[in-house]
């Protein structure tokens, strides 16, 4: 991994152990992951749109295509769901490809791939076959892009079962969670939050770790109202909760990581212990994952709520252009605003 | 010259068996006579068990079925030009290929009667599942193709599709990647003339389906479908191309269904009588019968007993379905991830109580 450790050094682990551990970013977390995974395991291919001599749009995937070569990674045809579908053969005999979507917003033509096949393999054939696969795609908004390149669907996949769906927030979680999903035996939609992709950096191991799938992080723990989001959104909430520490509330923050399988006791927990709860997500409102949030908080910790839970998500609009684009990403004042309701019920 | 062709393409179309039994000796494949014998005995067998499904779902022993009465050859042929290591990804019409790589009988009947465990195939059985999404199999044969290369392992990836999936950006993606990627794939239309109700000619504007196969660099050829020696020259070459490493190609195979589309069709609705008429004249079995019968390689004798031993074999395929225990709801849930998430396994317990009480 030499080629990839820019300002590495030895900082002591939890448990006093010396870690080799270097300061990057969640794009450079992507890409070390992917070469970690190829290391260690042949079977694991890197498709996609320029994912090779470029290094990916977004460089996620620099230098793979020197290390390991055009066989392992493969400059597609600019072609969704001939990329998708090509994987699903590939990951039923026995490779492990980590196919990219270049944007979300460009996932449409490969749903049915990903919903009609991906999700259903093993459910089909009984266990006979299945989809040992993952799925990258760059989501949301906030880098003033054009049309189609800041789309927020994870609910799409939310209901479709059979895919797993993980969304990391910072940069440790993004190399532990993209370990985990390639080495997962079901098929992986992993969301990159596009915008914070280089927004910080963050000290993470050099050597291969994993991060349990179906497993929140509280990166803010707080006593007195919960603040509940995954990838973008989680920044978003930490900032809402540092401005309430200066007001004297206590905010928990709760970082989902996967949204299927979903860590309901981690959630649960929370929100029975501050009582009241907003749910943050930039995809629209309607059927967004915040309503299953919502339901499922009724359904088990109603009787523990001081109020109803409150949803900070984007509009049930089309995602607007790069001018307007700030008018519809939920915001810290936003945020401060729906906890302020959860008080004032 | 400010223009000039620079692209010319050619399509060739392979006869070798005509309706009346005669062959062009010169193109006849260097087959013996058991090996000729047995593309005859398949595609009774494929006949004999799909109308027995048709019966079956008459009777409401069987859901929808696809009948393939008419589309035998290309199945017979391209099982015996295969390999014991090369793959098997079909479309849904299908039954003859799959029986004869390997898939059981009264599983595959399974499939129709509703049962998921009709495509837990046995792990030795390369042959992919059912898929229903019409073309979208094409790519996953780009994706086998490609994998296998990649695993280092011998093997050659056939998929089979109609000529209304071409119509389908799948195909079109998949035989753009096999093209781009060289992969170990043969691509199969089986073009039997109508996509339910919509006749071939309203598919395309095209001349012909394998024509298909120039625009995306890859070899393309159209042939006999009811002929399965044009069928199995076609296949032979195309797999021999694909195992020295020298790419996928497209085979039109130009046949007929000479059934409704689904049981749950009427092809009556919109087909002509006297063109059904024209294409049973064309039945890929009986004049493969004439043909052996005229090289003295079958008699009637031979077909009494043939005849008796396909319908004992469809039988014992109907005995062993019906003879399934029946589905635990329960694998409903059982198989949607390699381990099952506490959620899932809540849903679970609620359809076990409500089953139970």
């Amino acid at each position: 991994m030499s080629s990839t450790i820019h300002e590495a050094r030895r900082t002591a682990g939890p448990a006093g152990e010396a870690a080799v551990t270097e300061k990057v970013t969640i794009a450079t977390a992507v890409r070390d992951a992917l070469a970690l995974e190829m290391e260690r395991d042949p079977r694991v291919i890197v498709m996609g749109e320029d994912v090779g001599v470029n290094g990916g749009v977004f460089r996620a995937t620099e230098g793979l295509l020197e290390r390991f070569g055009p066989e392992r990674v493969l400059d597609t045809p600019l072609a969704e769901d001939g990329i998708i579908g090509t994987a699903v053969g590939m990951a039923m005999t026995g490779l492990r490809p980590v196919a990219e979507i270049q944007f979300m917003g460009f996932v449409y033509p490969a749903v049915n791939q990903l919903l009609a096949h991906m999700a259903r393999i093993r459910n089909r054939t009984r266990g006979r076959f299945h989809a040992p696969m993952v799925v990258r795609m760059p989501y949301g908004g906030g880098i003033h892009a054009p049309e189609s390149h800041s789309e927020s669907y994870e609910a799409m996949f939310l209901n479709a079962p059979g895919i797993k769906v993980v969304v990391p927030s910072t940069p440790r979680d993004t190399r532990g969670l993209l370990a985990s999903a390639i080495r997962d035996e079901d098929p992986v939609v992993f969301l990159e939050p596009k915008r914070i992709y280089r927004a910080f950096r963050e000290e993470v191991p050099v050597e291969p770790f994993t991060i349990p799938l179906g497993v929140a992080s509280i990166p803010h723990p707080g006593e007195q109202v919960t603040l509940v989001a995954w990838g973008a959104m989680v920044r978003v909430c930490l900032e809402a909760a540092r401005a309430l520490e200066r007001e004297g509330i206590s905010a928990e923050v709760v970082d989902l990581r996967t949204l299927n399988p979903l860590d309901r006791d981690t959630l649960l927990e929370s929100v029975r212990k501050t009582g009241r709860c907003v749910v943050v997500h930039e995809a629209p409102r309607t059927a967004g994952f915040g309503a299953e949030l919502v339901a499922l908080i009724n359904e088990h910790a109603l009787l523990d709520l001081e109020a109803p839970v409150q949803r900070v998500t984007g509009f049930d609009t089309v995602f607007p252009y790069a001018r307007l684009e700030h008018h519809y990403l939920p915001n810290r004042d936003r945020v401060l605003r729906a906890v302020k309701k959860t008080f004032e019920f | 010259m400010p223009r000039k062709p620079i692209v010319t393409a050619t399509i060739e179309r392979l006869e070798i068996l005509s309706p009346d039994g005669s062959v062009d000796e010169a193109l006849l494949p260097e087959l013996s006579g058991e090996d000729m014998v047995g593309l005859y005995r398949e595609m009774v067998r494929m006949r004999a068990y799909d109308e027995k499904a048709v019966k079956l779902q008459r009777q409401g022993r069987m859901g929808t079925w696809a009948p393939l009465k008419g589309q035998e050859a290309p199945q017979a042929a391209l099982a015996l030009a295969m390999e014991p290591e090369d793959w098997l990804i079909p479309a849904f019409r299908e039954h003859g290929i799959m029986l004869a790589r390997g898939v059981p009988g009264h599983v595959l009947y399974a499939y129709w009667a509703g049962d998921e465990r009709g495509s837990a195939f046995p792990e030795d059985v390369r042959v992919f599942p059912i898929p229903v999404p019409v073309g979208s199999q094409f790519a996953h044969g780009a994706g086998v193709g490609m994998s296998l290369a990649l695993r280092g392992e011998p093997g050659v990836a056939v998929t089979f599709g109609g000529d209304g999936a071409t119509s389908e950006g799948d195909f079109h993606e998949a035989l753009n990647f096999a093209g781009v990627f060289r992969a170990r794939t043969i691509f199969v239309i089986q073009n039997n003339q109508w996509a339910i109700s919509v006749p071939r000619e309203k598919q395309t504007a095209a001349e012909t389906l394998a024509q298909k196969a120039v625009a995306h660099g890859i070899p393309g050829i159209q042939v006999d479908g009811n002929d399965v020696f044009a069928v199995h020259v076609a296949a032979r070459e195309a797999l021999d191309r694909a195992r020295s490493g020298e790419g996928p190609t497209l085979i039109e195979a130009v046949t007929y269904r000479l059934g409704d589309h689904t049981t749950a069709d009427d092809a009556g609705r919109y087909r002509d009588p006297e063109e059904l008429a024209r294409w049973q004249e064309r039945d890929p079995i009986p004049r493969m019968r004439r043909f052996l019968e005229a090289r003295g390689l079958w008699d009637e004798q031979q077909e009494l007993v043939l005849t008796d031993e396909a319908t004992a074999w469809v039988e014992a395929q109907v005995e062993a379905l019906e003879a399934m225990p029946a589905p635990d709801p329960a694998d409903i849930f059982r198989y949607m991830y390699a381990e099952m998430p506490a959620s899932l396994r809540e849903q679970m317990e609620e359809l076990r109580e409500e089953v139970s009480s």
